[in-house]
């Protein structure tokens, strides 16, 4: 098969399954902060309000579209769709498996690998600021403009310390390839021990990941360092002025970029598609476990229903889990949706993390974010990086 | 192929540059002149120099230019007032430009009579393995000499900054 054509299909899948995530990663995050705070979250729409985020999307396509009248017309249109843009784009380069073979034909699980993955990925964040910059501008209200000044500050000052986190992984391992990245963190220290970055000899980067957390959760402008968009001083920081669709694009921006971020992570950190556990132990049994007893608390559930609609959902999502954990155990799965299950487990997981954070910590002041950025943040990664390079020179082959 | 690229930003750098001196609104010159750095960045690419690309677009477009972008929004510059050119700019401006242009293009010549046709995608020297290794060994001096100026234009900005709160 021709690279034009094998290109387009993959483009063609990792788009489609990026904004289905996109969607229903936005009703995930509803239903975890309704559970943390002891309410249930989307239910009327579909069964345990699955079909919220078709709805949403429904609602937003048909609302009305509002200009300002003394914004910057060309400027104002730009921006969310330059947002949404970049934020698609820079799932490209993140590999979600190792390289497969499908009806004879080898290929990778991911989009392209650049031999400077990382620095796309940070030029693209880089010029993403723009989009927020310009919309607060652009609309001609004060608190856009001080939203979108925030949000430029904010991201200026913490791309420092994702930066340098982000090489003391690059200096460990020794590429800039995403793909060379996640492959070097293949195999165990004493049979269990896993290879990924966090643990790696010579150098652990236990540090260099929490610090780059932390600037994740700044350069993706969530709580706590949501500034841009404190509901509480700002209206809705930089998109105070967009609705309908324009408002859709910063809002899926902010979830691909979030997606985005916790895939890098776990390709930079978290060893990619690597188990945390070697095969001989079982790790390539894991997905069917997981699924076999989702399946199996469905099904209990089902037959001792809460509600009455239960009785007919909870079993069909039942049959769903069984056969995926069924999926799973055929020879052919193993080799290909295993990868992919811990790849999706990891970044999962992460995401989860962020939703979590949303639902537990407080907002920072402006004046704290600014000054943890600058003397706690920026030096310890300093040190990290310096750190690393020692031991790299000292003891890596 | 990517001649055809080549001609299509060359003339989108162009036509920003152009757009940077003539627009009204500084913001719009900033944007254009990001527009001009991307598109260069591009350039960069086509020639198979990819670091240098990223780089660009990560210092010059990226952090650079969100400083001017910042700057202008904070103070919250308006339209520019423009005032009528001068007797001497009417009638000595595009004859100048002219020559200008003629000179430049003829020492270009002269400096570099039969140079080698650019072959796109022919460097392969850019790697950032070898754009490192070359600066720490043949370029160490400059390299150094360079970081000591950046330190120098810090600590420049920052007691600048201090004397004016003192005030």
């Amino acid at each position: 098969m021709n690279f034009f054509l094998l290109t387009m299909l993959k483009a063609a899948a990792v788009a489609a399954a990026l904004l289905t995530t996109l969607a229903y990663l936005q009703w995930i995050e509803r239903k975890v902060i309704a559970h943390i705070q002891l309410r249930l979250g989307p239910y009327r729409v579909g069964p345990h309000g699955l079909l919220q985020p078709l709805a949403d999307v429904i609602k937003l396509f048909t609302k009305e579209d509002l200009l300002p009248p003394h914004a910057n017309r060309a400027l104002f249109l730009a921006a969310p769709a330059v947002a949404v843009a970049l934020a698609l784009t820079s799932i490209a380069v993140i590999p979600f498996g190792p390289e497969v073979e499908i009806f004879g034909i080898r290929t990778y699980m991911q989009l392209t690998d650049l031999n400077i993955g990382i620095l796309f990925l940070l030029a693209i964040s880089s010029i993403s600021v723009y989009s927020i910059a310009i919309a607060g501008w652009s609309s001609n209200n004060k608190y856009a403009l001080l939203g979108s000044l925030r949000a430029c500050a904010q991201m200026i000052s913490y791309e420092l310390p994702l930066a340098l986190a982000l090489a003391s992984p690059l200096l460990l391992l020794n590429t800039l390839s995403l793909r060379e990245i996640a492959e070097l963190q293949q195999g165990f220290y004493f049979g269990f021990i896993p290879r990924w970055s966090i643990f790696q000899w010579p150098a652990p980067q236990l540090l260099a990941f929490v610090l780059f957390l932390i600037a994740a959760f700044a350069e993706t402008n969530r709580i706590p360092f949501d500034l841009p968009e404190a509901e509480s001083e700002l209206v809705a920081g930089f998109h105070t002025e967009y609705s309908s669709m324009k408002f859709a694009s910063f809002f899926m921006a902010e979830y691909a970029n979030m997606i985005t971020i916790t895939a890098l992570t776990t390709v930079l950190f978290l060893g990619g598609w690597h188990p945390p556990f070697p095969v001989e132990w079982g790790s390539s049994y894991v997905p069917s476990v997981v699924f076999a007893v989702a399946g199996a608390m469905a099904l209990y559930h089902g037959l001792n229903p809460a509600r009455r609609r239960d009785r007919l959902t909870l079993p069909v999502f039942c049959v769903v889990f069984f056969a995926l954990a069924a999926l799973f155990l055929t020879p052919f799965a193993q080799v290909y949706l295993v990868p992919l299950f811990w790849f999706i487990a990891k970044t999962g997981l992460l995401l989860f993390f962020f939703i979590w954070v949303r639902g537990t910590m407080p907002r920072f002041r402006y004046d704290q974010l600014m000054k943890f950025a600058w003397t706690s943040m920026f030096p310890l990664s300093i040190v990290n990086l310096f750190a690393t390079a020692l031991l790299v020179a000292l003891f890596a082959q | 192929m990517a001649v055809l690229l080549f001609f299509c930003f060359a003339a989108i750098a162009v036509l920003c540059a152009i757009s940077v001196v003539m627009q009204r609104h500084p913001i719009n010159s900033a944007l254009s002149l990001i527009g001009v750095m991307l598109s260069l960045a591009v350039l960069y690419l086509l020639l198979g120099a990819e670091f240098i690309a990223a780089a660009q677009v990560i210092v010059y477009a990226g952090a650079v230019m969100v400083l001017f972008v910042f700057v202008i929004m904070l103070l919250n510059a308006g339209r520019e007032e423009r005032t009528g050119r001068s007797l001497p700019a009417r009638w000595l401006g595009l004859p100048l430009l002219v020559v200008l242009g003629g000179l430049l293009v003829y020492f270009v010549r002269q400096t570099m009579p039969r140079s080698e046709p650019v072959i796109f995608g022919a460097f392969d020297e850019g790697e950032p393995r070898q754009v490192g290794r070359l600066l720490f060994t043949d370029y160490l001096l400059p390299f150094e000499v360079t970081s000591i100026l950046v330190l120098v234009a810090i600590l420049g900005a920052v007691i600048l900054a201090r004397k004016e709160i003192r005030r």
